[in-house]
């Protein structure tokens, strides 16, 4: 057995812990805590495969950043209170069962064609150029759907600005409020 | 190198690092103790040891051997992990600093630095954005109101910061070219007195904003507001006592330290400086004493930043850190850009 080996199945094995905690947990600090050691075994993943660049953005942005902010707001608006936990969308479980056997299936074609992954970093010029390589695909090959991505990005960024400044007034916010929750409203039938 | 020869090199180098980290929070305590005293006209410790030198070894073992109090209401798991979850970060940060010149043992070069990586300068920027969850599930867990409030100050303050140190390092990157420490550090390698044209420092916005910014992610005066005496008792290690809270404390001088370091690599040319024509046995000594001469002194900016400005209110922090810090930044890195271009690839009309 590799260093390798051993690293990974470390790793795995903390990936999966930390999913069924996020999941399973009653507390959504430790849902969140859950979700940061899976998403920090993955970095380790992306270490494994000399993706350094990958690993270290996704612990800086997801680590760094999301989860932070969803801790941010967990406290905010206090983990004490119960929430509602009852389930609006029919044939939910039927369903998440279909879509986790959909997404494994998926999972194991991509780990085994390469088609699908294109080939390994180092066997195209090594770790060394993992930033140089990322640079290259997304700045030349990839120059078009890049800036659109930058511009879907910017549209999102300015709409939630747009969103609360409209709406900063009370009143307003109250009326937006009542709106959505006045039976027989237009918008929640169609919703629905 | 075989497998084994790596494992032990690196097993050494993290135990020299960790011994070094250990024994400089000693004596950076004393330091800043000591500065400010002189600064506030005070004494400041006189009685242990030969000028008070070992008053910080005289508190560790108080903190040692104090009872560590674990209030009812905390969330024990998340309650005892906060501590290590601020240390760690820390600590890792330290290893991918080179404190001098690389050196050959027999027939091997030998870095004085942890490891390198191609993405040191990401790495380093990730591990300190971890350190927010320390802060924040400290004042969580404790279940009790003034930790909670330091620690959504401390989220709300770190991630705002964040954002304007990793800002500040693009034209670095930029400059250099390279995210890799090592590469970054021989790049401001240069003669005595033409020294300053090649350190990074002549991007002196990037320093400016990367040193405020870092002493606002340390959480230092006058960005202190996460453990704001005045307001909220000791923020979010109110409840924290005996060896916890001595983890918390070293964790911030370490920070320092680090912060300082970092700074010290990035831009003034790290271990460079004159070696004044000494031997080769002796010309080793010069890059690491340059590189902590460099790092204390802006460990004493720290401190007299401490000691000079009164704590902001937390308006004025948020204000600072996005409508004059990252606006700012952003300008910068445009007219660097600009400026790299013009060196890199001449006028566009030429």
């Amino acid at each position: 057995m590799t260093a390798e080996t051993v690293v990974f199945v470390i790793f795995a094995l903390a990936a999966l812990a930390g999913a069924l905690t996020m999941v399973t947990a009653r507390n959504p600090v430790y849902s969140a805590m859950g979700l940061l050691t899976t998403m920090f075994s993955i970095a380790v993943f992306f270490v494994l495969n000399d993706a350094h660049f990958v690993a270290a953005v996704h612990v800086l942005i997801y680590a760094g950043a999301v989860m932070t902010l969803f801790l941010f707001v967990i406290m905010l608006i206090g983990v004490d209170k119960a929430e509602d936990i009852r389930e609006s969308i029919p044939f939910q479980r039927p369903m998440a069962v279909v879509l986790g056997a959909g997404l494994f299936v998926l999972v194991l074609v991509a780990g085994r064609a390469s088609w699908v992954t294109g080939t390994r970093a180092v066997e195209e010029g090594g770790a060394l150029g993992t930033i140089e390589n990322v640079a290259d695909e997304l700045f030349g090959v990839w120059l078009l759907p890049f800036e659109a991505t930058v511009l879907l990005l910017t549209i999102a960024a300015v709409g939630t600005i747009a969103l609360a400044q409209f709406l900063d007034k009370p009143r307003e916010l109250a009326a937006a409020r009542e709106a959505e929750i006045a039976p027989g409203h237009e918008d929640e039938e169609r919703a629905e | 190198m075989t497998g084994w020869e790596t494992l032990l090199t690196a097993a050494i180098k993290v135990a020299v690092a960790f011994a070094l980290l250990l024994s400089l929070t000693i004596v950076l305590v004393w330091f800043e103790r000591k500065i400010v005293a002189d600064m506030q006209n005070r004494l400041g410790p006189t009685r242990a040891g030969p000028y008070g030198m070992l008053q910080t070894v005289a508190d560790g073992v108080k903190l040692l051997f104090k009872e560590s109090v674990t209030p009812r209401r905390v969330e024990f798991a998340l309650y005892i992990a906060a501590p290590i979850a601020a240390l760690v970060p820390a600590l890792l940060i330290f290893l991918v600093i080179p404190i001098g010149r690389p050196f050959t043992l027999g027939d091997r070069v030998i870095d004085l630095a942890g490891t390198d990586l191609n993405v040191a300068v990401l790495y380093v920027l990730a591990l300190s954005s971890l350190a927010v969850y320390a802060v924040v599930l400290a004042g969580w867990s404790s279940g009790s109101k003034y930790p909670l409030l330091g620690a959504v100050r401390a989220s709300a303050q770190m991630i705002s910061y964040e954002a304007a140190m990793g800002l500040a390092l693009v034209p670095v990157i930029l400059f250099t070219g390279t995210t890799s420490i090592r590469a970054i550090v021989d790049a401001q390698a240069g003669e005595f007195l033409s020294f300053l044209g090649i350190w990074n420092i002549v991007l002196v916005p990037s320093f400016l904003i990367f040193f405020i910014a870092g002493v606002a992610e340390t959480n230092r005066a006058p960005f202190d507001l996460v453990e704001a005496e005045s307001e909220i008792v000791g923020g979010y290690h109110t409840e924290y006592s005996g060896f916890r809270f001595a983890l918390f404390f070293l964790a911030e001088y370490i920070n320092i330290f680090n912060i300082s370091a970092l700074t010290t690599t990035l831009f003034l040319g790290g271990w460079h400086g004159p070696t004044f024509g000494a031997p080769e046995w002796l010309a080793w000594v010069f890059p690491i004493v340059w590189f902590f001469v460099k790092t204390v002194a802006l460990v004493f900016v720290f401190v007299w930043i401490r000691a000079s400005l009164p704590r902001m209110r937390y308006d004025q922090l948020m204000q600072f850190g996005w409508k004059r810090l990252i606006p700012l930044t952003l300008v910068w890195i445009i007219l660097s850009t600009v400026a790299i271009g013009f060196r890199r690839f001449g006028a566009p009309w030429g």
